[in-house]
């Protein structure tokens, strides 16, 4: 089990005002996605979940126990079940992509050789990157940069994946890639994924589909229904505060004007 | 342990602040010497770039330091009639003050603006946040092996910059100065002592400290983007010359306590 809850999370920086009294939970192997404009501390509420932040007030929980009292060395068995996607990839650029996806396990395991490549290339096969693993991140393409990325927070079988601005800066079809190694994580692997985001388009997508393995063991994606047993919804965030929560459904019927005109 | 916060001004605030940061750090890479995991192989990749690469840089510096010693010691002491003393006057200069405090500010131009922007880089770019995500911690990552490898590495550096000084004094004093190889290197080595050692060494470890804690401290608290990189490179090697001469003031005025 893998579910994240904030209680009552404030936190600035210096005089501004990033999160006020913020809630929030997202249950074992369900996804979030978080709207919001540019300053709205989407971000901060990312990094609060490993505890890359700390709140000023209030409790941020993983699986029950509050992650936000602890210091730093004991957060480690928690951010080991924690695979973060950063927004422009924060790949280590010193070294190769093969190494960067090694990393936790190089770090954290006794894994042998002939194993760890196994385990990092099985991650490389999966966003489809297996022939760069030679290659330094300096000579990536921005959605290679993300895609592997996401390669280094799913290796080592992390039960929560977060994803900053996963879709940023990348053409329709990159981006919808993306999305769909999103939904495969959460939908195949059950990973409880949040994601930040200020693409609405990308979001509507993940929110909408689902990937489920058909009898020959291929992908099939499909319109998944909102009222049907749904998996992911929305939470809009606006000066710090929670506008908006719920499902893609009532979020196109809300009449909130600040909701209407992020719509629109 | 967070004294700082409850102190108001703005700017008193920030100096406090930064003290109080920058000590915690030093605290905390004494720390993790004697702590595990300690990334050896890192600390062998950081001597390497910061020892071996500043050897030409350091190699010149002693060298033509040196030079200029011979050159305007002999000139004052022509007024005496002592320029027989060039060697012991360009040793004991060299062993004690130039030769650690010039390498030292070179290697801070070097290496601790080189330490700055590295870190800071990693900063904006979210790769110590990664880092930290992933399960490591980055004082004992990045910052100790740096430190680490600036404080051995200086002294080394030192004692072949000042080997080359002397060199670099003895080509002036037999050739400008017309004074014999014999006399220059009996009086050079003759008037150099255990102390002066041992003051051309403490010099170099504590500069090295300075200079490795410096650049890693503006490094990792880099705000602000890329302007912030640029912003945290210039104060590491202001900060970290500054210091330097200050402490090297305080050092040898301990040292010549010892002295009679």
């Amino acid at each position: 089990m893998s579910n994240i809850t904030f209680r009552d999370v404030s936190k600035s920086y210096g005089d501004q005002v990033v999160l006020e009294d913020f809630d929030m939970s997202v249950g074992s192997g369900m996804g979030k996605i978080i709207l919001g404009a540019g300053g709205s501390g989407k971000s901060t509420i990312l990094k609060m979940i490993p505890g890359l932040v700390l709140p000023d007030r209030g409790k941020v929980l993983i699986e029950d126990k509050e992650i936000s009292s602890l210091k730093e060395d004991e957060m480690m068995p928690f951010r080991s079940r924690i695979g973060i996607v950063f927004q422009e990839g924060a790949l280590f650029d010193s070294l190769s992509v093969f190494e960067n996806v090694a990393y936790r396990l190089r770090e954290h395991t006794t894994m042998s050789e002939e194993s760890l490549s196994q385990n990092v290339q099985k991650a490389l096969g999966f966003v489809g990157l297996a022939d760069s693993s030679d290659k330094m991140p300096s000579e990536l393409s921005g959605g290679m940069k993300k895609r592997v990325a996401i390669a280094r927070a799913m290796v080592g079988n992390p039960k929560i994946i977060l994803y900053d601005e996963p879709t940023a800066g990348l053409d329709p079809i990159t981006s919808r890639s993306i999305c769909n190694l999103i939904m495969r994580l959460r939908d195949i692997r059950k990973i409880t994924s949040v994601m930040v985001t200020n693409d609405l388009g990308a979001a509507q997508v993940i929110a909408a589909e689902k990937v489920t393995n058909d009898r020959d063991g291929k992908l099939e994606f499909s319109g998944q229904n909102d009222a049907d047993d749904p998996n992911t919804d929305f939470l809009v965030l606006h000066q710090g505060k929670i506008r908006f929560e719920g499902l893609q459904s009532s979020l196109d019927d809300s009449d909130d004007p600040y909701i209407r005109e992020f719509l629109d | 342990m967070k004294i700082a916060e409850q102190i108001n001004g703005d700017f008193i605030y920030r100096i406090l602040q930064n003290v109080q940061d920058f000590t915690l750090l030093v605290a905390k890479v004494i720390s993790n010497l004697f702590s595990r995991p300690r990334y050896l192989t890192d600390t062998y990749t950081q001597m390497d770039a910061i020892g071996v690469s500043s050897i030409p840089i350091v190699l010149m510096t002693g060298f033509f330091a040196g030079a200029v010693l011979s050159l305007q010691t002999a000139s004052s002491l022509k007024a005496f009639g002592a320029v027989n003393l060039t060697g012991q006057l360009v040793a004991l200069s060299l062993v004690r003050e130039m030769g650690p405090v010039l390498i030292a500010l070179m290697v801070a131009g070097r290496i601790g603006s080189g330490i700055a922007s590295e870190l800071g880089s990693m900063v904006v770019t979210e790769q110590i946040d990664a880092m930290r995500a992933l399960g490591t911690d980055p004082t004992k990552k990045l910052v100790t092996p740096r430190v680490v490898a600036t404080t051995t590495m200086l002294p080394l550096l030192t004692v072949a910059g000042d080997l080359f000084g002397l060199i670099g004094g003895w080509i002036i004093s037999l050739n400008v100065l017309q004074l014999n190889t014999n006399l220059y290197w009996s009086e050079a080595l003759r008037s150099l002592t255990y102390l002066d050692a041992l003051e051309g060494l403490l010099k170099p470890l504590v500069f090295g400290f300075i200079i490795g804690m410096v650049g890693c401290y503006m490094g990792i608290s880099t705000k602000g983007g890329t302007r912030g990189v640029g912003k945290a490179t210039t104060t590491s090697v202001v900060a970290a010359s500054i210091l330097v001469i200050i402490s090297d003031f305080f050092i040898s005025k301990i040292i010549l306590e010892f002295r009679f």
